[in-house]
């Protein structure tokens, strides 16, 4: 359960897939025009219920984490959400478990409409995740805000989130950008399915910030599996794997990253600038969306952070 | 095997032009395919000795992505042709597959496993996918053989057909079963992997397939004449001399042998073994002896052909090459059954 709870990173990143187009970020039963936060009433939420662990962590992170009853399958940040009831995640969701913690606003993911029907039908307001990119992260973050009567906590943050962008972008202005080819995922052992960022998403703008360009931003997509030829046609500087944590054993992180040996002629493997860099800050696009960029821009220019 | 028409040439005659044919196309797509593909190289940069290999990207794209994905496309193709062309003849049933038998199927729940619970076992040159596939695959093999057989007596066909029909389902089901408590990542990294793929990336996995293969192909070498013999029904058979129930085993374990080691390579890529087998019957008829060494070079050449429609037609986008092989062998496996009614 703990280690599948881990993967959650990349649940957040891959659920795109499913979780459809954007979509306003309240509808339900108390809101009079779906679409437009602003027009809700700030009324506060007492009991919440989130299914999504990037919104749990937000929650947390503006003061309303007292308020969390029950979180979905794949939370497992801040470490307080390891003792609350667990009520199923995006293809599971425990209506009866959800009712009988008698919230007053859940938190769903954007594509689960029938659970948001249910949930409008009984009068409880649901609030909808979206996915995007670093703009859509704040944005979402300071609607959540206004969703739960956190409206000022919620402002502050997005404004400190902006201004520790902003410093990492001003460290690394000027420099050098490296083409950088993002891994997501890939098997174990093998440079087989790779998974990596292309030019849309969270991933890419969290790479950009810190300095790098995507060897894959031309892709008009958030993920790409590029084959071996492709690798070896982009010819990325650098190579960054990032994973949420525990899913790389310590003892085999030399042997994955002598895994790229086999292509040599990338500058990446002539330089030995690859990178496996493991914390669910790197693949969660919550509130630590900061932490994650420095990472990246550490291991992208390391003189500029001596 | 039945008395040939005075205008029939010896069977080694036969199979001397059939080889030289079929090897020749073969040659000339295991030359050929290396040469197209999604970026523009340079053969003399590809050859150029002055040019450190490291240095040399021309020369990467083509003997790390593309030479050993068209080895491994001929490897599995050539496998899985042959198998499928075994265990119809074992079976004595035109539409078995080298999946049918439920080896797929184990396959693929190793493979799942492996990616549910991030294996990390490596053995020689099989990373932890494919080791896992390769063990779900002997291990299906093992529990239909021991289903099927009993000491000293002929495999029962029925149950073997069965049994593998049964295991098929139920590994089916363990594997929606883990999908299930997988979440999406490691569950579209499985159908991923069930789509079939033959970037291997270096020759490296290659040399954990060859000597499977191999010691299969040694093994199909002895069945020809005893298989033609099968095809009349096992107790004909039998009154000619063949000792059944050892040619079925024999049969069955290296056809298995042959769809494992396949499989762990590249995924189940379904319909060579089907597709190839009838085409070849129709262009040389239903000889064994010639039959299986044509299906092994046309499968090769047919599943090169079918990567580099994957590798090329919406380049730099790959297709999974399980979808180009179905997409030609799932009309083509229609058109067969309609044929004969």
């Amino acid at each position: 359960m703990a280690a599948r709870a881990k993967r959650l990173g990349l649940v957040c990143l891959l659920f795109l897939a499913v979780a459809g187009p954007s979509r306003p970020g309240l509808l339900g039963a108390s809101s009079q025009q779906p679409g437009s936060s602003k027009t809700v009433q700030p009324a506060s939420a007492r009991r919440i219920v989130s299914l999504v662990p990037s919104l749990t962590e937000t929650l947390f992170a503006i003061g309303a984490g007292s308020n969390v009853v029950g979180v979905g399958t794949f939370d497992n940040f801040p470490p307080e959400v390891k003792a609350l009831p667990r009520v199923g995640a995006l293809i599971d969701p425990d209506v009866e478990r959800i009712l009988a913690l008698r919230p007053d606003l859940v938190v769903t993911y954007g594509s689960q409409t029938q659970l948001e029907t249910q949930l409008a039908r009984v009068n409880i307001r649901t609030f909808s995740y979206r996915h995007g990119g670093i703009r859509e992260i704040l944005e979402s973050l300071k609607e959540l805000g206004a969703a739960t009567g956190h409206t000022q906590d919620a402002t502050a943050l997005a404004a400190r989130i902006t201004a520790q962008l902003d410093a990492i972008r001003a460290r690394v202005r000027g420099l050098k950008r490296p083409r950088t080819l993002l891994v997501l995922d890939r098997q174990p052992g093998a440079l087989r399915e790779i998974y990596a960022s292309g030019g849309l998403g969270f991933m890419h703008d969290m790479l950009e910030a810190a300095g790098g360009d995507n060897v894959f931003a031309d892709a008009k997509s958030e993920s790409v599996q590029p084959s071996t030829e492709t690798l070896i046609a982009r010819a990325p500087d650098v190579i960054i794997e990032v994973r949420a944590e525990g899913l790389i054993e310590p003892s085999k992180v030399a042997a994955e990253r002598n895994v790229w040996s086999t292509l040599a002629s990338l500058p990446a493997v002539r330089t030995g600038r690859i990178h496996l860099l493991t914390g669910s800050q790197l693949v969660v696009p919550g509130p630590r969306v900061a932490q994650g960029t420095e990472m990246l821009a550490r291991a992208l220019h390391p003189d500029a952070f001596k | 095997m039945a008395p040939g028409t005075s205008a029939r040439r010896p069977v080694h005659v036969r199979l001397a032009i059939t080889v030289a044919g079929f090897g020749a196309l073969t040659v000339l797509m295991i030359v050929l395919a290396p040469l197209i593909g999604s970026t523009h190289i340079s053969l003399s940069r590809v050859f150029d000795p002055s040019i450190p290999f490291a240095d040399n990207v021309d020369a990467q794209v083509f003997f790390v992505a593309r030479l050993p994905r068209v080895l491994a496309a001929a490897l599995v193709g050539a496998a899985l042709a042959t198998a499928g062309v075994v265990f119809q003849a074992m079976l004595r049933n035109p539409l078995a597959t080298p999946f049918t038998l439920g080896v797929s199927a184990g396959s693929s729940l190793g493979a799942m496993l492996a990616i549910l619970f991030g294996a990390s076992a490596t053995l020689g040159p099989l990373s932890p996918v494919p080791l896992a596939s390769l063990g779900g695959a002997v291990l299906a093999a093992a529990i239909v053989y021991w289903l099927a057989t009993q000491p000293g007596r002929p495999i029962s066909t029925s149950v073997l057909l069965l049994a593998g029909v049964t295991l098929n389902s139920f590994f089916s089901a363990l594997i929606l079963f883990a999908q299930f408590i997988a979440d999406y990542a490691q569950v579209y990294r499985a159908a991923r992997w069930l789509m079939g793929d033959l970037d291997v990336g270096s020759f490296t996995p290659l040399y954990g397939s060859l000597p499977l293969i191999l010691a299969a192909f040694a093994m199909f070498a002895v069945l020809p004449g005893a298989l033609n013999l099968l095809t009349l029904g096992p107790d004909a058979a039998a009154a000619r001399g063949v000792n059944v129930g050892r040619v079925q085993r024999m049969a069955f374990i290296s056809a298995s042998l042959a769809t494992s080691a396949a499989v762990s390579l590249s995924g189940p890529i379904g319909f060579i073994g089907i597709v190839v087998p009838h085409l070849v019957r129709l262009l040389v008829g239903g000889d064994h002896r010639i039959v299986l060494p044509a299906s092994a070079l046309f499968g090769a050449s047919f599943l090169i052909g079918c990567d580099l429609v994957a590798r090329t037609v919406l380049a730099p986008v790959e297709i999974p090459v399980g979808v180009v092989t179905a997409m030609i062998g799932g009309p083509f496996f229609l058109w067969l059954l309609v044929r004969k009614g």
